[in-house]
């Protein structure tokens, strides 16, 4: 296994999904500032390995549970079970919870994995997010990088 | 009179969605539909009007698993159109980082989605908890494809390297060689699956197929030769829409694939495996007999162990390609638009791929066909369906349903790309 190094964030999602873009969001605003970030838009499976590579991961990913666009939903994944179907389920069926649990069967998820979930709320083709995520987007930037 | 429907509705482990309707009378399977509802999505249209050197990048969005397919044909039908030839430094490339596409296409199918159904197994979380050395291996070997996208293509998705003509920059021959323990480890890695996988208990079944893929004297091939049949069809790829058409059907989104003469056909694995068993490497080969395949394999359950040849087979390609890397000369030939109508096919991990173009004189697409893998599958999937559902009839509703969920799940299908997955409805009656 490969040595274990800083915190790396993680930006799942597709910026020409409109609010499903809102993990790569967050990661590029927190690249620009400096941190060490990711932007993962293909299968979830690929995720394992950087998780099995860094100590201490956070991944953030648009949720589509019919809570209030904006909503942020923070599970401590290294220690509990991530309920996959919140996670906007990915077209090639492997999404971020079922990535998470695949490597926690593999015992290899890092000693710290936090997942933030944003609550879309137009997932049509195009780019932009909409207010109440771009706000809530901004926020965890500002949060990450105090 | 007895009746009996069953209907599978949101398949699992394929890409994209779609929906099957079995009707069933006194024992006999009277309708199989195999109904696919993703929504069109209109590429040929939105390429109409512009240049050709954005074709291969917007045509790979039409897929996250295979968008070297998409690049490559497209490359190939405008060259071929605007007549350049790549210099044998340029294909050399491409042919390895097509490669690294089959390498991380295949792996996924076969060990995440397609080995859970011969285990009992609902997903590969389950397959993680049970045979966690298989998950890491295959995870690996994936990762590895990714790497040669990563090093060739610029990215593991969507390449940003690849061009019209060529490539916009070599890669340096370091890098190339960095992959290459890698690659040694990932021949053997591909070899232990694959006999891993033939302990398997497989359902019996043997369909008659007419096998149909790119064929080549001298290479298994990937992105080179004519398109050939098991019945003794050896075209060019120019020729590929007088004998090949799409047709359209009331139960589906995508349009399906047949012979002009009204036949259907089998693109993919099992197709190209048969039409080419002898361009296949011996310890290709050798892997193949230890699976216990034949040279010619008819029964679908059994395609995952070619897909793992096929695996093993791209390992080597790749192998070789890295030692013998000369960076490209340039990087990408000198692309002249011509009025013409050029054609390329490739063969996408799922099967061949044919682009068509038509441009004017000054490098705007004038029209775009392009046939997707899937969709050629189409027919042939829903006559496996029946074919498979007949022979299961006797099983209850949700084993019946598992069974076809099984058999879809073999033609690894990529319901977006042929929107161009499932609910099963069983009507018995």
């Amino acid at each position: 296994m490969a040595s274990r190094i800083e915190r790396l964030f993680i930006g799942v999602g597709n910026s020409l999904r409109r609010d499903d873009g809102v993990g790569p969001w967050i990661a590029e605003a927190l690249a620009a500032r400096g941190a060490k970030t990711l932007i993962h838009a293909g299968d979830g499976m690929a995720l394992i390995e950087p998780f099995d590579t860094h100590s201490d991961v956070v991944v953030f990913d648009a949720t589509q549970s019919g809570r209030a666009a904006g909503t942020i939903t923070r599970i401590d994944a290294a220690n509990a079970p991530v309920p996959v179907e919140i996670f906007r389920h990915s077209t090639h069926w492997i999404g971020v919870g079922e990535a998470v649990e695949t490597a926690r069967a593999l015992g290899c998820l890092p000693p710290r994995l936090l997942l933030i979930g944003i609550e879309g709320q137009r997932f049509e083709p195009g780019e932009g997010l909409s207010a109440p995520v771009e706000r809530a987007a901004q926020m965890l930037v500002d949060e990450m990088s105090a | 009179m007895s009746e009996r429907t069953i209907t599978l509705d949101a398949l699992t482990r394929v890409e994209g969605e779609g929906t099957l309707d079995l009707t069933i009378r006194d024992g006999k399977v009277t309708q199989c539909a195999f109904r696919i509802f993703e929504p069109p999505r209109y590429f040929e249209a939105l390429l109409r009007g512009r240049a050709a050197s954005e074709a291969p990048d917007i045509t790979a969005r039409i897929c996250g698993i295979c968008p070297v397919a998409y690049v490559m044909s497209a490359c190939q039908a405008i060259e071929a159109g605007w007549g350049v030839t790549v210099s044998p430094e340029i294909h050399a490339l491409r042919r390895m980082v097509y490669c690294g596409e089959w390498i991380q296409s295949h792996v996924l199918h076969a060990a995440m989605l397609h080995a859970p159904d011969f285990l009992g197994l609902n997903d590969a979380i389950e397959i993680a908890r049970v045979a966690p050395d298989t998950v890491r291996t295959a995870l690996r070997l994936k990762a590895l494809g990714s790497r040669l996208m990563e090093v060739i293509g610029g990215r593991a998705v969507h390449p940003v390297n690849t061009r019209l003509g060529g490539f916009f920059r070599a890669p340096d021959p370091a890098a190339i060689a960095a992959l290459i323990p890698d690659l040694e480890w990932g021949v053997g890695a591909a070899r232990s699956l694959a006999l891993d996988f033939a302990r398997f208990d497989f359902p019996v079944d043997n369909g008659d197929y007419l096998f149909v893929s790119l064929v080549h004297p001298e290479t298994y091939p990937i992105l080179e030769g004519r398109i050939g049949s098991s019945d003794g069809l050896d075209i060019p790829v120019d020729a590929f829409h007088d004998h090949f058409c799409e047709d359209q059907v009331a139960h589906s989104t995508a349009l399906h694939g047949r012979m002009r003469d009204g036949r259907r056909y089998l693109v993919g694995p099992l197709a190209r495996y048969a039409n080419n068993y002898v361009q296949l490497s011996e310890t290709a080969k050798e892997t193949a007999a230890l699976c216990g395949l034949d040279p010619v394999e008819r029964n679908p359950f059994r395609s995952i162990l070619i897909r793992m040849v096929e695996t093993q087979y791209a390992c080597e390609e790749a192998l070789r390609l890295a030692r013998g890397y000369v960076p490209p000369q340039p990087a990408a030939m000198e692309m002249r638009p011509v009025a013409s109508v050029g054609e390329g096919c490739t063969e996408a991990p799922r099967g061949i791929c044919h682009h068509r173009y038509r441009t004017d004189d000054s490098g705007i697409i004038l029209e775009a066909t392009i046939v997707p893998p899937t969709s050629q599958n189409q027919p042939q999937i829903e006559a496996d369906l029946a074919r498979v559902a007949q022979a299961n009839v006797d099983l209850d509703d949700d084993a019946l349903r598992h069974r076809c969920e099984q058999t879809i799940r073999n033609y690894d299908p990529c319901i977006s790309c042929a929107t161009h997955f499932l609910k099963l409805k069983v009507d018995r009656g």
